[in-house]
């Protein structure tokens, strides 16, 4: 498919630099792709391992959890919990893979110095608890850090898709239609030069005689 | 730019209570709707995370999506009271095959 151009000297030099633009777009763009394909590879293989860990470990901890609320009865345990003795907050950075937006993750724990990670007394409590506690506080990092790798493979996914669909429309669309069409308009241009000169040479013959 | 954000966990009544312990902000829904309105709520007020439980998270994929393509907040699905549904990873696999085409997750396994 060529473009729908006059075939002028004009036209040809306009076409000329667009194919140039395009051919280095399209260069750099693959290598966008190329690098943040091999970033995204990487972390994807992190987040797999580290969701199958968490997910495994949760769910142990969930376990012990309603263990604990078995023995104790729903009501004591919710006393128990409702006033946590720490807050968690999270400080978030951004940080630049190849023009995605990534966030980075780093949590706070304020609380106390020295305060126990448990929020409640020991007296009517069950053993169960302390222990689902515990596991479900080791866990959190672990958790943590799972968000952020798992937030940036979705963002890194998203622009890769988007980086692909660009080179592609350069590659199969763009660059071909734009030489297509230099190639006409050289054409062309080469006809009318004949053209114009066989008439000079008509023309010369005619007068001669 | 560093800015300071909540932790949420939304899901239903028996798992995310355990998460009351640790100091994060929990809500405990029921429907779908309330589900809905408590990511969008929590999404809005400033939670850089949400953690939202799978069995709650397959009924609102929609909300879900939503916040897929932005930075913050991420949500992020948890296994629930019932154990792992796989739905967590079944959405890395997804992310994989929108990217690279194929899956090659799993051809690591097999």
């Amino acid at each position: 498919m060529k473009l729908n151009v006059n075939p002028t000297r004009m036209e040809l030099t306009r076409l000329k630099t667009r194919l140039k633009v395009a051919v280095r777009g399209h260069k750099l763009l693959k290598d966008k792709q190329d690098e943040l394909m091999k970033k995204f590879i990487d972390l994807v293989r992190k987040n797999d391992e580290l969701r199958r860990a968490v997910e495994d470990e949760l769910t142990e901890s969930l376990k012990d959890f309603m263990m604990a609320k078995a023995v104790m009865g729903t009501e004591m345990l919710e006393e128990a919990i409702i006033m946590p003795t720490e807050k968690i907050s999270l400080n978030v950075s951004k940080k630049n893979i190849m023009s995605v937006n990534v966030p980075v993750m780093e949590f706070v724990r304020e609380g106390k110095e020295g305060a126990s990670i448990y929020p409640y007394g020991f007296a009517q409590t069950s053993a169960e608890l302390d222990g689902a506690i515990k596991k479900l506080h080791n866990v959190l990092p672990q958790l943590l850090q799972l968000a952020e790798v798992e937030k940036s493979c979705q963002l890194m996914a998203d622009e890769i898709e988007k980086t692909r669909r660009r080179v592609n429309a350069l590659e199969y669309v763009m660059i071909p239609q734009f030489k297509e069409t230099i190639k006409y308009i050289t054409m062309k241009l080469e006809e009318n030069e004949r053209g114009t000169l066989t008439r000079l040479m008509k023309v010369k013959s005619m007068i001669q005689k | 730019m560093i800015c300071m954000y909540k932790i949420g966990v939304v899901g239903e009544r028996d798992a995310v209570i355990a998460f009351l312990a640790l100091g994060l902000q929990v809500r405990a829904v029921e429907t779908p709707e309330e589900a809905m309105r408590a990511v969008d709520t929590m999404a809005r007020e400033g939670n850089g995370v949400i953690f939202v439980t799978e069995t709650t998270a397959k009924e609102i994929e929609e909300t879900i999506e939503r916040y897929k393509n932005q930075m913050l907040p991420a949500i992020i699905l948890i296994p629930g009271s019932q154990g792992s549904l796989g739905i967590g990873l079944a959405k890395i696999k997804d992310n994989v095959e929108k990217a690279v085409g194929v899956d090659i997750l799993s051809k690591k396994e097999g």
